[in-house]
């Protein structure tokens, strides 16, 4: 009658355990490591959420130049935090594909690098955007839900006020998405 | 009684000036007494490696004669914030002094600096023939400090502000170059934030016919550039400032033109938020280029592939990541004189991969490029087997710099630690000068360093070996070793006062987030004289807390100054007293 502890004992799940450092070695914490992990500024702000994807940063680490980091950050929103610069994340869905892909949309500079890459993503073809008719003749229209809670059209609101209020996309076919692009 | 072999000191003087090494002059400087007097009246340049390491009225008096001075203030890993604001590295009683010593002075080179605006109007004032000034990586001063360069230097030649931080008082410094005024031939603004005003930028432009090198700021816009580029064609060295603005047939088809005018282009950055489209625009110098710097720029690989396409003569190549493996293939097949990579990375704080940037990459470069001698790679995962490779690849390289973007990352093949694979590279590389480590690595790794790397100079370490046996590795055995910077590793007492003397070998020793005690430090500091040891400690005194108690930040550097006299609050120092002394008398600046 043993105990399920004893069990673990004998599947020695130790020695199959993944972790990071040499077999054979005891796995504990060095103590210079515990006392460097700072949560720097940049984590203690709103995009908490989104931070919570990456861990908590080490102060000077990556050894970065702060004039680089600086630097490379996509446009900043008004109420920009390196939080939210680092990644704005959003699920990306097609009508009719099994399963959903994500996107970081600061790795575009604009709608074209975004679109561009979502037709290479689920290999469709989007047609050009019109303010009058949307993507008004072509099988898929991208759409996105914002902020709000509404469906909108991709395209219609300059670059920086997508990427702030964009929170998923989805890829309409056929009739629904000719819906969403008649004009006025 | 001269011998009948002696030189008159103005001859000893005239052969020494055609000796340009400081070393070679040096060594020259202790034959014997006139040879160091010769020297010594002779000199017309010094390099301050550690601008604390002796002190201004000491240079004078031994080289009374400068015309050209470079120093260098705080340790490099101020870069990475981990020296506190207020720490030093002041340069105003270096000008102080200076100014009234060397009227003569031309150049002064900072990095790493504090440099007030009064400091730069007193070159202003002081030097009447200067004509360079290079700030790179410093801070503490405005625009209002470089319109009293701008005013006052009349035969300025080159301002080369590099990435330092410049406070924005007004846009209109450039206006106070003088109408008359047409020496310029270097301008680097690319670290200003603010606009500058762009008609007096033109005019400045227009005026100096021997402008080779002009990097705009940021604030400058794609469609200023054409005016820029046609008034200036002699370029050989352009930094563009932004390029977002959504593609104009009419501004583009006017960039053509200005880029193709400029044939003697051969260096190029900025590229800020550069959009793709405009990248063929460039097209018709890349054949000359020998310098691309688009490490600012997000644009993806394809087209950055297309563009590198075009530059077989590319010695110097700064990226990021967004390279992808697939262009740093283009790279190694195209780029055949390449000599310095640099691949920055794009998203430094997020956990995974957002690009297809591995070890892959690298391992092509190093086997197309065979003049590759300097890297800079970021990345996430590297193998023992890439490192190895690379290394019989380029058995060349002088610096090689590696960053695995997590800590203690092994062999993402084997998850073993990385030591064989650096242990080939400084088997390989016999000249390697400058080495920066990373990922998983233990003793083992060091072992091989103090064996193998007699002409290393500098080495980075952070989050890595075991025991105290890995600094005395080093310590003991890197010859050459000037500069360590060690951070967040397992590294005490023993080695570094087993290795005290060593230490008065090198320009300095960083230590931050290791092992080392107070009593440590205070012992090394009383031992040894021409040292300074200095304790960074933010939170607390450290001189409350028992001597066992380990250090925050620890910075040792040789001096022949003595402690120094403008330390902040927060750093401490050991002195010959038994007790540890902290002063912090802050001298004004």
């Amino acid at each position: 009658m043993e105990s399920t502890g004893c069990y673990d004992k004998d599947l020695n799940l130790e020695a199959t355990e993944l972790r990071l450092g040499l077999p054979g070695t005891d796995q504990t914490e060095p103590t210079t490591n515990k006392r460097s992990i700072h949560q720097t500024k940049e984590e203690d702000q709103e995009g908490g959420s989104k931070v919570a994807s990456s861990k908590a940063q080490i102060v000077g680490w990556p050894p970065v130049r702060s004039f680089r980091k600086n630097s490379v950050q996509p446009k900043k929103n008004k109420a920009g935090t390196e939080a939210e610069a680092s990644g704005i994340y959003v699920k990306v869905s097609m009508d009719g594909a099994p399963y959903l892909r994500k996107i970081n949309l600061n790795s575009y500079n604009g709608y074209d690098q975004l679109l561009v890459a979502v037709q290479s993503m689920f290999r469709i073809t989007i047609g050009r955007h019109s303010e009058r008719e949307g993507y008004g003749g072509s099988e898929h229209a991208p759409t996105y839900e914002d902020k709000d809670g509404d469906w909108m059209l991709v395209g219609d609101v300059p670059w920086e006020m997508f990427t702030r209020t964009c929170k998923r996309l989805r890829i309409m076919k056929g009739s629904e998405a000719r819906g969403l692009g008649c004009g006025v | 009684m001269a011998s009948p072999l002696s030189f008159p000191e103005e001859v000893l003087e005239h052969i020494f000036s055609y000796l340009t090494l400081p070393s070679d002059l040096n060594s020259a400087s202790l034959v014997c007494k006139s040879w160091y007097s010769a020297d010594r009246y002779s000199r017309r340049s010094a390099f301050v490696g550690n601008c604390y390491s002796l002190s201004p009225p000491s240079l004078v008096s031994r080289f009374p004669n400068l015309r050209s001075v470079e120093i260098k203030g705080k340790p490099h890993f101020a870069d990475f914030n981990l020296v506190p604001e207020g720490w030093g590295g002041y340069f105003y009683p270096w000008a102080r002094t200076m100014s009234v010593a060397y009227p003569w002075l031309r150049e002064i080179r900072l990095k790493r600096m504090v440099v007030s605006d009064e400091a730069l109007e007193l070159i202003g004032r002081s030097f009447a023939n200067f004509r360079v000034l290079v700030l790179a990586f410093c801070e503490g001063f405005s625009t209002d400090g470089l319109a009293a360069i701008a005013a006052n230097c009349r035969n300025l030649r080159e301002l080369d502000l590099r990435e330092s931080e410049v406070e924005d008082s007004s846009g209109h410094w450039i206006s106070r170059f003088p109408d008359s005024f047409t020496s310029l031939e270097s301008l680097n603004i690319s670290c200003i934030a603010a606009e500058v005003n762009f008609p007096a930028l033109e005019r400045l432009v227009s005026r100096c016919p021997n402008l080779r090198s002009l990097r705009l700021n940021r604030a400058v816009s794609i469609e200023h550039l054409p005016s820029l580029l046609r008034r200036a064609p002699q370029l050989v060295d352009f930094g563009t400032g932004t390029c977002s603005a959504e593609v104009h047939p009419e501004v583009y088809s006017n960039l053509v033109g200005a880029f193709a005018g400029c044939r003697g282009l051969r260096s190029l950055s900025g590229f800020w938020d550069v959009i793709p489209a405009y990248l063929p625009a460039l097209y018709s110098i890349c054949f000359g280029l020998t310098t691309l710097n688009l490490s600012y720029s997000t644009i993806p690989s394809p087209d950055l592939a297309n563009l590198i396409n075009q530059c077989p003569n590319l010695q110097r190549l700064w990226v990021l990541d967004y390279i992808e493996d697939s262009g740093l293939e283009a790279v190694a097949s195209t780029c055949k004189d390449l000599q310095e990579l640099r691949v920055f990375p794009s998203d430094p704080f997020i956990h995974e991969a957002n690009v297809q940037l591995t070890e892959q990459g690298l391992v092509h470069v190093s086997l197309g490029c065979p003049k590759l001698h300097s890297v800079l790679y970021f990345c996430r995962q590297f193998s023992n087997a890439a490192l190895m490779t690379i290394a019989q690849n380029c058995p060349n390289f002088t610096r090689f710099r590696l960053c695995i973007i997590e800590p203690h990352t092994p062999d993402y093949l084997t998850h073993e630690p990385l030591d064989m694979g650096f242990g080939a590279i400084v088997q390989h590389c016999r000249d390697l000068r400058r080495l920066s480590l990373a990922g998983l690595l233990t003793d083992r790794v060091f072992e091989y360093i103090g064996t193998y790397a007699k002409k290393l100079e500098m080495l980075s370490v952070a989050f890595a070996g075991d025991t105290d046996a890995a600094l005395h590795h080093i310590l003991s055995g890197c010859d050459s070793l000037r500069k360590l910077e060690i951070r967040d590793s397992p590294f005490g007492d023993i080695a570094l006062l087993a290795n005290a003397s060593k230490l008065e070998t090198m320009r300095s020793l960083w230590m931050s987030s290791c092992s080392v005690s107070f009593g440590a430090c205070k012992f090394l500091g009383q031992r040894m004289p021409r040292l300074n040891v200095e304790v960074i400690d933010e939170s607390n005194d450290p001189c409350s807390r028992p001597d066992n108690c380990l250090v925050e930040k620890l910075y040792i550097y040789r001096s022949l100054a003595g402690p120094r006299f403008d330390m902040p609050e927060f750093v401490w120092t050991a002195n010959e007293d038994n007790s540890a002394m902290r002063s912090s008398l802050a001298l004004s600046y």
